[in-house]
């Protein structure tokens, strides 16, 4: 059976999820579909590990699509990349699903919920296809399940707060431009090169070299994306979207939609647009580079004032990816290992962090801070865990916020530019200030009288525990997530055919 | 209704032979111009056009949502299934050539499957999504053509 299997884990990776959604659908039950989708989800995890074990050791795993070969046929490549970020959306799923039952059963009424999730393993399957494929075309397909998806968890979010239906209108009319932006870049890539397989691109564009249709190509692949993975001036639909979504939904995609991106965006920048380094470069730096440093503390700055929980965070999220784009856009190894290692560690830390913020609701029914006073004498381990996720999102030693911000600091310094290096650390304070103002609320001012709070249940205060676990884990022994990184960002390098070293 | 024969006649005659080419198209999909897609909108909009002249409810009593979503999910099923019978009949994913001996045969059969599933899913979607914005207004008297 095993022997069967193995070869076309790459296939199955997507198409399980992909065909447990109708079945989900047809289950018209929340209970059971909630059961359907958490094993569906196991599944995917347990092949994503797979996968992961395999390519550890630099293997490039590649399978053909109806056995028709590449670049005629559709490939999907796994490598220690992908992999990285196939783990990180499948464990993902596998953890939120758990936490989703009391939540959405809270927060969606009942007839819905299988449609709900229904969606849910869609929007998986969507994220997961995206980071699997070898294909230009076929990340664009992917690209809009997942956010067609999202469209309709975040709407879902309306039985709790009519709000929610603006915030996913807006959501669905910037994803869309973004998505039509990548798709015109990759028409353009097309029309140089006849191709649309990645690693055929890739050589066929560096052939090719420098050309005004692929610089263009290249900027529109640049604001697509820059659209979907919320690049500072383009963040606009993040905070509501997030805000105003089912908090399972806010958890799982805090942890992953912008991280998929993120990797679309290394894939391209890095392996596929190899036709003018100086170009290139030049664009990452200036633009980007800035971008991300004005994200890094606008974004933050904002937190400190928003009196949502769910909102403070997605801004905070907000000021994340400027880390990451900061990462990516050093341009040195030790850039995009730091900008690869924070995929995870951001992931895990944010998604504990919502969680928190859905315990809240969930107990207290509010997320807004100023009603929150004295939550943490009511709900002692949903508020430990907030501190616990709020010193790893600061970047304090022993959480995986430290690790992240260590390779960061490195890769500046690499580079000679302290400056930099000086405001990462100084962006970082920023973040003790709005983790602190709840600390502060939640165990230091006396609760309201006549208000009574449980501790959230069970079901949910474990989920959001393995993530607070996960992120001091890896923030004490990061050998695992900081030598996959490492191995992925040199591979990204070494794929490349234009020499992204100075 | 009765009052309006002109629009009750054209359409008793144009739904059926719109559904007949529907089925046309959808099988001639494999060697010629046509498939799944363009046969799933032509078929819905036999429906559409039904509901047009007949009123929105008397298209969700031929064809009631529920019913509706299910049979899209069941296409997605025939697509991504096809793929799965062929994993495991030792080919790659949507390998066809594993469902036969014949290598023009198995491709013809892959196809025609496949072409089966995004038919029934197109069709079912487009009603769905018809059904959804029509149901939305406010109702028709006679008096108010």
């Amino acid at each position: 059976m095993m022997a069967l299997i193995e070869p076309h884990l790459p296939a199955l990776q997507v198409v399980i999820p992909l065909v447990a959604a109708p079945f989900c659908m047809m289950l018209g039950r929340g209970g059971l579909a909630w059961i359907f989708a958490s094993v569906v989800s196991l599944a995917t995890f347990v092949i994503s590990i797979a996968l992961f074990a395999q390519t550890y050791d630099g293997t490039i795993i590649s399978y053909h699509m109806g056995g028709w070969a590449p670049p005629i046929g559709i490939e999907y490549r796994v490598d220690i990349l992908n992999a990285f970020v196939l783990l990180i959306v499948s464990g993902s799923a596998a953890l939120v699903l758990p936490y989703a039952r009391s939540s959405v059963a809270a927060e969606i009424p009942a007839e819905r919920q299988a449609l709900f999730y229904t969606a849910f393993l869609l929007c998986v399957a969507g994220l997961l296809g995206v980071t699997i494929t070898g294909d230009a075309f076929n990340v664009f397909v992917f690209l809009e399940i997942s956010s067609l998806a999202t469209y309709a968890l975040v709407a879902s979010g309306a039985w709790a707060n009519k709000r929610a239906l603006t915030a996913a209108y807006n959501y669905l009319i910037m994803g869309t431009i973004g998505a039509t932006f990548f798709v015109i870049g990759i028409g353009m890539l097309y029309s140089v090169t006849g191709t649309l397989n990645m690693a055929d691109l890739a050589v066929r564009i560096a052939d090719h070299g420098d050309s005004s249709t692929l610089r263009m190509g290249f900027v529109l692949i640049l604001l697509g994306i820059g659209l979907k993975l919320a690049m500072f001036p383009l963040h606009l639909w993040l905070p509501n979207a997030y805000a105003y979504a089912p908090s399972a939904v806010t958890a799982f995609l805090a942890a992953t939609a912008t991280k998929v991106a993120v990797y679309v965006m290394l894939r391209f920048m890095f392996t596929v647009l190899g036709f003018d380094y100086e170009f290139q470069a030049d664009t990452l730096r200036m633009v980007v580079l800035p971008l991300a440093i004005i994200a890094m503390f606008a974004a933050s700055l904002v937190a400190i004032f928003q009196d949502d929980l769910k909102r403070m965070l997605a801004y905070s999220s907000v000021a994340q990816i400027g880390y990451i784009l900061l990462g990516l856009s050093l341009l040195n190894e030790t850039g995009i290992t730091a900008s690869i290692v924070h995929l995870f560690n951001h992931a895990v830390t944010k998604a504990a962090l919502f969680m928190v913020a859905g315990c809240f609701i969930f107990s207290a029914g509010t997320s807004s801070i100023s009603k929150l006073a004295g939550v943490g004498r009511d709900m002692p381990w949903t508020t430990a865990a907030f501190v616990a996720g709020g010193l790893s999102l600061i970047g304090l030693p022993l959480t995986v916020g430290f690790i992240s911000k260590w390779y960061l600091v490195l890769a500046t310094l690499e580079l000679g530019w302290w400056p930099v290096a000086l405001m990462i650390m100084a962006s970082s304070l920023l973040a003790i200030i709005y983790v602190w103002r709840v600390v502060e609320v939640a165990y230091l001012q006396p609760a309201p009288a006549g208000v009574t709070r449980k501790e959230a249940p069970l079901s949910m205060l474990i989920p959001t525990w393995i993530f607070v676990g996960l992120s001091v884990w890896f923030g004490v022994n990061a050998m695992l997530t900081a030598t996959a990184a490492g191995r992925a960002a040199s591979a990204l390098i070494g794929s490349s055919h234009i020499l992204w070293k100075d | 209704m009765e009052h309006h024969s002109i629009l009750r006649v054209v359409s008793k005659l144009l739904i059926p032979p719109m559904l007949v080419y529907a089925l046309y198209v959808q099988f001639h999909g494999e060697y010629s111009p046509g498939g799944g897609f363009q046969a799933g909108v032509v078929f819905a909009a036999a429906f559409v056009l039904y509901s047009l002249v007949h009123g929105i409810d008397a298209l969700t009593k031929v064809a009631p949502p529920r019913i509706l979503h299910i049979l899209a999910g069941i296409g997605v099923l025939i697509f991504a299934g096809t793929g799965l019978v062929t994993i495991a009949l030792g080919d790659a994913y949507l390998g066809y050539y594993a469902l036969a001996e014949n290598p023009q045969h198995a491709q013809e059969w892959g196809i025609v499957v496949v072409e089966l599933g995004v038919g029934m899913t197109v069709a079912t979607v487009m009603l769905s999504i018809f059904i959804a914005f029509a149901s939305h207004t406010r109702k028709l008297d006679n008096k108010d053509w």
